[in-house]
């Protein structure tokens, strides 16, 4: 597959082919397939677990196939565990990170990739920089912070923090650099457009789909975010991660119903992946950042 | 890099322009000149203007916190009482050396890091070599391996600990299907490092392969067309041109791997149920990241927390220096 977008992979000397061309033997997709039966048999064994009954799951042999609870499973967790409280507590807060961190970072990449300016080489070094100090560096001044303005269990408190993304910055600089022709920006500075102008009717077209991409990237990185809210939030306002945690931890401590909940927190993340694999696929070949 | 330098300044607007232009020639006319200062104005600020937001957000919930972690890992700061705090000077960072249970969470953090990180990339490595080759369907193989990477740590988490449950956990049982005895995944000490070590590894697997699979694809194709020229078998080209050619893209998922290795935190968190913070009864699966919670949150010390995740900032620059290191000696080996 070529990528649509240029990224971080070293651009190919022209006339050059990359990679290899060569077929693939019957043996390739057996190993393939198993492989494939690895990562997602877990997930498959979530769904059968949630339609079982908890005490058919502490027997031996362990259920191979469906059984008949799964609707029951999931009405409690989604009830008893409040889980659907948090789904859509994690929906905003996944949706504002989101549209934060791709609104700044296309503003901030486009500068880094297109304008001059003093300093800028090094704002970028301090940039990347940020990408490696850990977050546990910083989760007791912010706990004493929500603290003092009362925001403890309040969505903003786990939002906010999260707000701006270095990886997306230097993502977004990174396609722009290539896929921006400096030419258009001339021509529009020509015309008198404000750098405003600009940014809404030159860059924001040329950077959809890289916005796109980042777009993805950041939902599920947020969505499955889980120190800080752990800490900044707790059950009576959780996200999906934090009422799972609660779950797991004996809150209710019905096997099958666990499993729903599992099963319930992580599929809107497989539907947008069934939707937008590609996407999201091409967008960590171009150089993505663990969170 | 780029190319366009500062806009001239005086760019001369088009005729019968609408547009607020900016031109040097229309100076007699005091709107224009208004105007021409405040499109200067807008070339120069909107550069800053636009990577404030970053800085700014960046500056309150990334580097103010850091610093200010530093400051509170020398007082006593309760949970109990966030208004008062008394100076300890390094009396934290002293009691945590000599605690036994710091020092077991940064062996545990180790351990695990390395069982969880060394097979997760050799074997993102194989797949990714397999993903290189001409396939039917090649997306939908990507996106199959990616699958558990859009899986959250909570869930994973949960799944696993059920899997490896000690009564009716798949995998006692699929061992017990070959005449090996049950374990007990959980209380047992490599038992459980192991287990959440799984749970790192199915995740990050098919992330890192297709990481390494990008870095694959941007290989000129003549290596290999010479490598065969010279007879040499795919394993040998495997060897000898694509893991050299990787080498930079392999350190970068090392650095990545060890930095997220050493914040590990929900996976042993989940998988110790109730004693999650303590990471299992006699602490035998808690990391680090586990023991700053457990201090800050469950036992409520948080200027003690606030000197374990310095000392943790500590660890990984030691690991990185040593990568460092490394990555160097095997450049001069080459």
């Amino acid at each position: 597959m070529k990528s649509r977008t240029p990224g971080l992979t070293p651009a190919r000397p022209l006339g050059l082919k990359a990679g290899r061309t060569m077929h693939a033997g019957p043996v390739t997709y057996v190993v393939l397939a198993l492989f494939t039966a690895v990562s997602l048999a877990p997930l498959i064994w979530t769904a059968i677990a949630a339609s079982r009954t908890s005490g058919r799951l502490a027997q031996t042999p362990p259920p191979l196939w469906f059984g008949g609870n799964l609707f029951k499973n999931l009405e409690r967790a989604w009830t008893e565990a409040s889980l659907g409280d948090a789904m859509l507590n994690t929906t905003i807060v996944a949706g504002s990170i989101t549209i934060g961190t791709v609104l700044f970072s296309t503003i901030a990449g486009f500068a880094f990739a297109k304008l001059k300016f003093k300093f800028s080489g090094l704002l970028l070094l301090l940039t990347i920089g940020t990408m490696m100090v850990p977050p546990q560096l910083s989760v007791v001044p912010l706990y004493l912070w929500i603290a003092d303005l009362q925001w403890t269990n309040q969505l903003q408190a786990v939002i906010l923090p999260t707000f701006v993304s270095a990886f997306g910055v230097f993502f977004m600089r990174q396609f722009l650099l290539q896929a921006l022709p400096s030419e258009l920006i001339e021509a529009a500075r020509m015309d008198g457009a404000s750098s405003l102008r600009i940014i809404w009717h030159v860059v924001f077209p040329a950077a959809r789909p890289a916005m796109a991409v980042l777009g993805l990237l950041t939902f599920v990185m947020a969505w499955n975010d889980f120190l800080w809210p752990i800490i900044a939030l707790n059950q009576s306002n959780p996200t999906v991660q934090v009422a799972l945690n609660s779950l797991g931890t004996g809150y209710i401590p019905d096997r099958a119903v666990i499993m729903a909940g599992a099963l319930l927190g992580t599929l809107p993340l497989l539907l947008a992946f069934i939707l937008f694999g590609k996407q999201i696929v091409s967008g960590i070949m171009q150089g993505a950042v663990k969170g | 890099m780029s190319e366009t330098a500062e806009y001239a300044e005086t760019a001369s607007p088009g005729e019968g322009d609408a547009a607020p232009a900016a031109s040097g020639r229309r100076k007699a006319s005091p709107t224009s000149s208004w105007r021409s200062r405040l499109y200067r104005w807008d070339i120069k600020a909107s550069p800053y203007v636009f990577v404030a937001p970053f800085f700014l957000f960046f500056g309150a919930f990334g580097l103010f916190p850091l610093l200010y972690t530093g400051w509170a890992s020398l007082h006593r700061l309760e949970l109990t009482n966030l208004d008062d705090s008394t100076w300890l000077g390094l009396e934290n960072y002293t009691n945590l050396l000599q605690s036994d249970y710091f020092w077991n969470a940064l062996g545990n953090t180790f351990t695990i890091g390395i069982i969880s990180t060394v097979p997760q990339l050799a074997v993102a490595l194989g797949i990714a070599h397999l993903l290189n080759y001409k396939l039917r369907g090649s997306t939908l193989w990507r996106v199959a391996m990616l699958a558990p990477y859009a899986t959250s740590v909570a869930s994973a988490s949960l799944v696993f600990t059920l899997l490896f449950a000690w009564d009716g956990g798949m995998v006692n049982w699929i061992i017990g299907s070959v005449g090996i005895d049950p374990v007990n995944w959980r209380e047992s000490s490599w038992g459980s490092q192991f287990a959440v070590s799984s749970i790192v590894i199915w995740r990050w697997t098919g992330y890192n392969a297709l990481i390494y699979l990008a870095a694959m694809q941007a290989v000129p194709h003549d290596l290999y067309e010479s490598a065969s020229l010279d007879g040499a078998s795919r394993w040998q080209q495997f060897r000898h041109v694509t893991i050299p050619m990787l080498r930079p893209t392999i350190l970068f998922t090392v650095v990545v791997s060890t930095i997220g290795a050493t914040q590990l935190f929900g996976e042993p968190l989940l998988f110790g149920g109730t004693s999650g913070s303590k990471g299992g009864a006699d602490h035998q699966f808690q990391t680090l990241g586990l023991y700053l919670y457990d201090q800050g949150w469950i036992n409520g010390h948080l200027g003690r927390a606030s000197a374990v995740a310095w000392l943790m900032l500590v660890v990984l620059l030691l690991i990185a220096a040593v990568n460092l290191l490394i990555a160097r000696r095997l450049r001069k080996a080459q």
